[in-house]
């Protein structure tokens, strides 16, 4: 008898994702670290003394849900388009495609793999922010609850990308021109009461405000919007991308001929 | 016997409207080795990706060890290993990790004891630590032969397996074919060296231009299709074949010296015979006598030759 599920399968996908994070732990890990703790140095400590309080928070303070959210989004979209773009692009897709699993294993193994990566690469940004600045909790379920909803979504986003490529400028691109631009002017750096009433209405179509205001709120009690609203939006991005993977694989789309 | 792979009416129309396959019907039994051959284009490689799960199939239907490729596609890809014509590896992975990967994927659970046998079977335990890239081309195409077969598979497929091998990795993979067999796994590849086939295949089917044109046991088709000479050295060279063996149609060569008697291997031989009666009786004497049969590859370039 077959089992009606290959949970094997799905380990060893997920274990040979997490092997290749530990070979190339340098660009994993490190340079992600490194580039958020000079966020903090120029913004946090060198222009954030001279900044006021944002709600009564200190503006070292406030950045750090923001530059979270950051790492987050972009490291989820890399590692997960590059963990299925990748054997594509090798060829040794075949095997995944000619073994015994199914879709769903497929996407759990390299999305829960890419999610684990951006929530470790998550979790040592904030241990590394809480060395320039003072952190306080104030939601930790949500806070939880928000970093994995969104390393989920966002990998599953990700694995999109990784599946609709057909190079390796294609995957960088969304990340580089749409995902960045939007976590910069999503209020990662400021809130967006503090702009013109044309411009705040401008940034609500941004997705990214509802993820870091959402963010920010679990840390701070303080958010641009509501934080039920921050939620839904988050679950109604994470309801797309299931719908558009379902249909990947329902359609063979990019994978088989 | 039942087959282990049974496949009806099956067709494959790309998205470009090229049409690979057309409505193909093969039936393999258990145990079996067979060599699928076909001048490149034919369509070796779909048959066998849609086989495997790599490509959908636009009409037919395929079943592995009686389970349908689609609709109980884990019980039919567990039976199967695949060896595609690509070097496909991961280039970074050492080898031991990469054959224990693809027994994980494949539902198997942990048995270094067989991992290491396969690695040993395949001189590949010699590498196991080292990383894929740093091994030569023939070494790649042993990996990928261990990590088809690292579930242990009642199917093999190998997709020209010895396209750009050397002579010394050929022998192996005829020999280590031939041992799988011995344990009961049946191995279907596909090449166009001819003599591939007529050296490892029990049957064999040829492709063309998507159409399967004829699949046969490989002595009977030699023997159906294979034209057989008989060479006569004669004594004193002769002008002219004589007048009352008009009916063999023999053909004089090498200025007379030789005589030569093109007949069907199928048939029966008892002319053969008459004919020797009746040279004698016409008093042409001869020194030597040999027969010559024509191979595969002649057969394959006739067959192919004459459909285009």
């Amino acid at each position: 008898m077959t089992p009606s599920v290959n949970l094997r399968a799905v380990g060893a996908i997920y274990k040979f994702e997490m092997a290749r994070a530990l070979r190339t732990i340098m660009q994993s890990v490190i340079s992600p670290v490194i580039s958020t703790s000079l966020y903090f140095v120029v913004f946090g400590a060198a222009i954030g003394q001279r900044m006021q309080e944002i709600d009564g928070v200190p503006y070292g303070t406030f950045i750090v849900p923001g530059l979270v959210m950051l790492s987050l989004l972009t490291q989820s979209i890399a590692n997960a388009s590059f963990g299925i773009y990748f054997p594509r692009f090798a060829g040794t897709i075949y095997e995944i495609l000619s073994a015994p699993v199914s879709y769903l294993e497929i996407v759990v193994a390299y999305v829960g793999a890419a999610a684990t990566k951006s929530i470790v690469i998550g979790l040592i940004i904030l241990a590394t922010a809480s060395l320039f600045t003072p952190l306080t909790i104030e939601h930790p379920v949500l806070m939880v609850t928000f970093l994995l909803l969104t390393a989920f979504t966002f990998s599953l986003f990700g694995f999109i990308i990784g599946v609709w490529a057909d190079g390796f400028e294609q995957l960088q691109i969304i990340p580089l021109l749409v995902i960045t631009p939007l976590t910069f002017l999503g209020g990662s750096f400021y809130s967006i009461d503090m702009l013109p009433p044309f411009w705040r209405a401008v940034s609500l179509f941004n997705p990214v405000v509802y993820l870091v205001s959402g963010f920010r709120w679990s840390f701070t009690g303080k958010a641009d919007v509501h934080i039920g609203v921050s939620l839904a939006m988050t679950m109604v991005f994470l309801l797309a991308c299931l719908v558009a993977i379902r249909w990947i694989f329902k359609t063979g789309y990019r994978l088989k001929a | 016997m039942q087959s282990i792979i049974s496949i009806s009416g099956l067709s494959k129309t790309y998205d470009g409207g090229f049409q690979a396959l057309k409505r193909v019907d093969l039936d393999v039994a258990p145990g079996e080795i067979f060599a699928l051959l076909g001048p490149n284009g034919a369509g070796k490689t779909t048959l066998i990706s849609i086989v495997c799960g790599l490509v959908k199939a636009t009409g037919g239907s395929v079943q592995v060890g009686g389970h349908d490729i689609v609709a109980d596609y884990r019980a039919a890809r567990s039976l199967i290993g695949l060896v595609p014509q690509e070097l496909s590896t991961d280039r970074f992975e050492s080898v031991w990790d990469t054959v224990a990967f693809s027994r994980g994927l494949f539902g198997k659970p942990k048995n270094p004891a067989y991992v290491e046998k396969l690695l040993r079977d395949l001189s590949l335990w010699s590498k196991k630590d080292e990383r894929i890239l740093a091994l030569s081309g023939g070494m790649k195409r042993r990996v990928l032969i261990a990590k088809a077969l690292a579930h242990e598979p009642r199917v093999l497929f190998l997709d020209e397996p010895t396209a750009g091998v050397d002579v010394e990795l050929r022998r192996d993979m005829w020999r280590l074919i031939r041992e799988l067999r011995d344990t009961g796994v049946t191995v279907i590849l596909t090449t166009h060296y001819i003599d591939e086939a007529e050296e490892m295949a029990d049957r064999i089917g040829v492709i063309r231009a998507g159409e399967l044109i004829l699949v046969e046991e490989k002595t009977a088709l030699i023997a159906k299709l294979g034209r057989k000479e008989l060479i006569l050295q004669l004594g004193a060279p002769l002008a002219e074949v004589p007048a009352s063996l008009a009916r063999y149609g023999l053909e004089l060569r090498r200025e007379g010296c030789e005589l030569a008697y093109v007949y069907d291997g199928a048939r029966e031989h008892a002319d053969l015979a008459a004919l020797l009666t009746e040279l004698t009786a016409a008093g042409v004497a001869f020194k030597d006598i040999r027969t010559t049969q024509s191979s595969l590859e002649d057969i394959f370039v006739d067959l192919v030759k004459e459909r285009a």
